[in-house]
């Protein structure tokens, strides 16, 4: 549980982040928005005191983040950033030793570790862990950043725009493992994005930054069904709104009992994704399956649209 | 099969014809003061050596012209330098007259030149075979060896420059000796002073334009400027600190010079370690705090690994501006291979001249090479698997 208690940040009287309240609950994806210059990269980066606030506190698992050095905190809180910030001449193994080894774990201990997280994130660790990082794709690189964050198993993983580098299609695949691994390994994640797809795809609550101030924190349907200030109206994009609230749940969360006909959908995929299925090929229902094969039940036309439909 | 040229080949060529054929081999003076008699290959030599040469000489000529195996090429660089090197010393047997101790026999023009072709020629051919940095320590050190053959075998006992050495060989030595350490001592002083102010330049920004742009002021000072300029404050250390003048710091002498390259190596130093500090990649410098790393394992781990090859590059620069610059502390009684290019300066002796000046282009070449060895195997490993 991360607690922020009151955070003001100012920089020569201004003020980048102004008396911010939040609580973050254990094994939870928490993602801050706003647009840029709205404080939410400096408010992340004063959980792990990148950043040292001038008033407030912030305590993890009511510890106190200001209990021990600066230092000693970053090691145990998992860090990710965009553009991955791998060591140029360091290997893929060794980028991700980094903390076990500032850690002073023995030797063992740390290659069982790195071959486990390279396992983890699809790459085999005999072809990569004595490759150096321009020799990986982007998206590999990101996923060694993650990976070097995680080395630790630090409970808590912070993360700064970290697919923003990456192409559409490689970003929505960093965007699954990222929710598979997270829900594997239960991480509380907080993460900054200004791209509110990508926000409610992986949010279990969103912070909605502007100004410096916190101006509405809860889950995503709840932001789409009362947003606090026009700001939040404008970023969730009022033509959006339907969308936004079927793309939060998958497929598997609306099915219906009995029969369809057709190709069937994986019960992951989200509701929007169904729906826009469901349009193209002219259905009112479609099958959904499990990922063994077994079939769930439908979804259809018609639940999909009550979903849609403001929250009463 | 047409017939294709060397593009750098055709200048090579051309040299050597110019060097082999128009211009003389050797000069022949009575003694060491008056102007010479400049002899061409075949005047230089005895008839059968003579066409030998001039024969060879067109061989390499030609292999050079057209477009040639780059080993070929590279050996017949090697066997060029052999040659001209082995022909000099039998000219300067053959020239002079029998049991004459105040004749002069110097390489003249034409040597030069050829000398000039060939190394250029092996330069070229080294680059285009791109030998891994030990292989290129290697050559150099085959090519002194060479050299070091020759001069012990007594080949070149008969050349001028080699009879100025006879008569002071430990003088020579001794002044080797004072030249190294002049060089090496400041260049290690500036090393030991110059990386962590770059540091501190680089962490502390509001330092780095009022240090950087002093140590620019301290090199546009000439060097005998620099060398007043030093007299009085070390004169004055010398007389009031005590244990100053013991330790040999006074205002004339090794101190001042010590002094005055110390000061000329601080730029280099200094600035490339503010340069390759700052061309750390941000993100790798971000990621490195945020995960956990103190400033200090920072700097050794993730800084100073990525700057190192262009602090080398200073270091590189330093030590062979310092091994030319050391030659002019004899002017202040600094000791150095200055000594004799001063002394020759002042008799008119040329011979004398080039005893000081051959040693420190070889020291200073050396230097350079095995140097620029090291930048190459210190370079992250990306620019490495890029160049093979």
């Amino acid at each position: 549980m991360i607690e922020i208690d009151g955070i003001t940040k100012r920089y020569d009287g201004n003020t980048v982040v102004n008396n911010v309240s939040m609580m973050i609950e254990p094994r939870t994806v928490t993602v801050i928005v706003g647009t840029s210059g709205s404080g939410k990269t400096t408010l992340l980066r004063m959980i792990n005191r990148l950043v040292e606030p001038t008033s407030g506190a912030i305590r993890l698992d009511g510890e106190d983040n200001r209990s021990m050095p600066g230092f000693e905190l970053r090691r145990r809180i998992g860090y990710a950033i965009q553009g991955h910030g791998l060591f140029p001449h360091r290997t893929v193994a060794q980028n991700i030793a980094t903390v076990p080894v500032l850690l002073g774990w023995d030797r063992a201990r740390i290659d069982a570790k790195v071959a486990e997280l390279l396992t983890l994130f699809q790459l085999d660790p005999a072809a990569f862990a004595n490759r150096f990082p321009h020799e990986l794709s982007g998206g590999q690189q990101q996923r060694v950043g993650v990976a070097r964050a995680l080395a630790a198993e630090p409970k808590v993983l912070l993360m700064d725009e970290p697919f923003g580098a990456l192409d559409p299609i490689i970003r929505a695949k960093a965007q699954a493992d990222l929710l598979a691994i997270q829900s594997l390994l239960g991480t509380t994640i907080v993460l900054v994005t200004h791209d509110m797809d990508e926000a409610f795809h992986l949010a279990h609550k969103i912070a909605v930054m502007d100004k410096g101030a916190l101006v509405q924190y809860g889950k995503p349907a709840e932001l789409v069904k009362d947003p606090a200030t026009e700001f939040v109206q404008t970023l969730i994009g009022t033509s959006e709104r339907p969308f936004r609230l079927l793309s939060i749940e998958t497929a598997g969360d609306a099915v219906e009992p009995g029969p369809a006909d057709g190709k069937p959908l994986a019960e992951t995929i989200s509701q929007r994704d169904a729906l826009s299925e469901l349009l193209w090929s002219g259905r009112a229902a479609v099958p959904v399956v499990a990922a063994d094969g077994t079939v769930l039940g439908k979804v259809t036309l018609e639940g999909l649209t009550r979903r849609a439909a403001k929250p009463q | 099969m047409s017939i294709r040229f060397d593009k750098l080949g055709v200048v090579t060529a051309l040299l050597i014809a110019y060097g082999a054929l128009a211009a003389p081999f050797a000069t022949f003076r009575a003694n060491r003061i008056v102007p010479g008699d400049a002899k061409g290959i075949l005047d230089a030599l005895p008839v059968g050596p003579g066409m030998l040469l001039l024969g060879l000489m067109a061989c390499a000529a030609l292999i050079v012209l057209l477009k040639t195996p780059t080993r070929l090429r590279l050996t017949v660089a090697a066997l060029g330098l052999a040659s001209i090197a082995v022909f000099i010393g039998m000219a300067a047997t053959h020239l002079t007259p029998p049991a004459n101790a105040y004749a002069r026999v110097s390489p003249a023009s034409g040597f030069w030149i050829l000398l000039f072709s060939f190394a250029l020629l092996a330069a070229d051919s080294i680059t285009r075979l791109r030998p891994l940095p030990l292989v290129r320590v290697l050559l150099l050190a085959i090519t002194l060896g060479g050299a070091a053959v020759v001069l012990m075998s007594g080949l070149w006992d008969g050349l001028s420059i080699l009879k100025e050495y006879s008569g002071r060989a430990d003088v020579f030595w001794l002044e080797a000796g004072r030249h190294v350490t002049l060089a090496l001592g400041s260049l290690f002083a500036s090393v030991l002073v110059g990386l962590p102010l770059g540091i501190l330049c680089h962490r502390v920004a509001p330092l780095r334009a009022g240090v950087l742009n002093t140590l620019n002021l301290i090199q546009t000072i000439p060097s005998i400027a620099l060398f007043g300029i030093l007299i009085a404050p070390l004169g004055w250390i010398a007389v009031n600190v005590p244990g100053a003048a013991v330790i040999g710091i006074r205002g004339i002498g090794a101190a001042p010079a010590f002094v005055a390259l110390f000061l000329y190596s601080l730029l280099p130093v200094v600035a490339n370690t503010v340069v390759g500090l700052a061309g750390v990649p941000r993100e790798a410098n971000e990621a490195a705090r945020g995960i956990g790393m103190t400033d200090r394992q920072r700097l050794f781990g993730i800084e100073f690994p990525l700057a190192m090859p262009v602090i080398l590059t200073g270091v590189r620069i330093v030590l062979v501006q310092n091994i030319g610059l050391a030659t002019i502390a004899a002017l202040i009684g600094g000791g150095g291979f200055g000594v004799f290019v001063f002394q020759g300066i002042g008799q008119t002796a040329m011979d004398l001249v080039l005893l000081g000046a051959v040693p420190t282009v070889v020291l200073a070449f050396a230097a350079a090479i095995v140097l620029d060895a090291l930048i190459e195997m210190n370079a992250p490993q990306r620019e490495r698997s890029r160049a093979a």
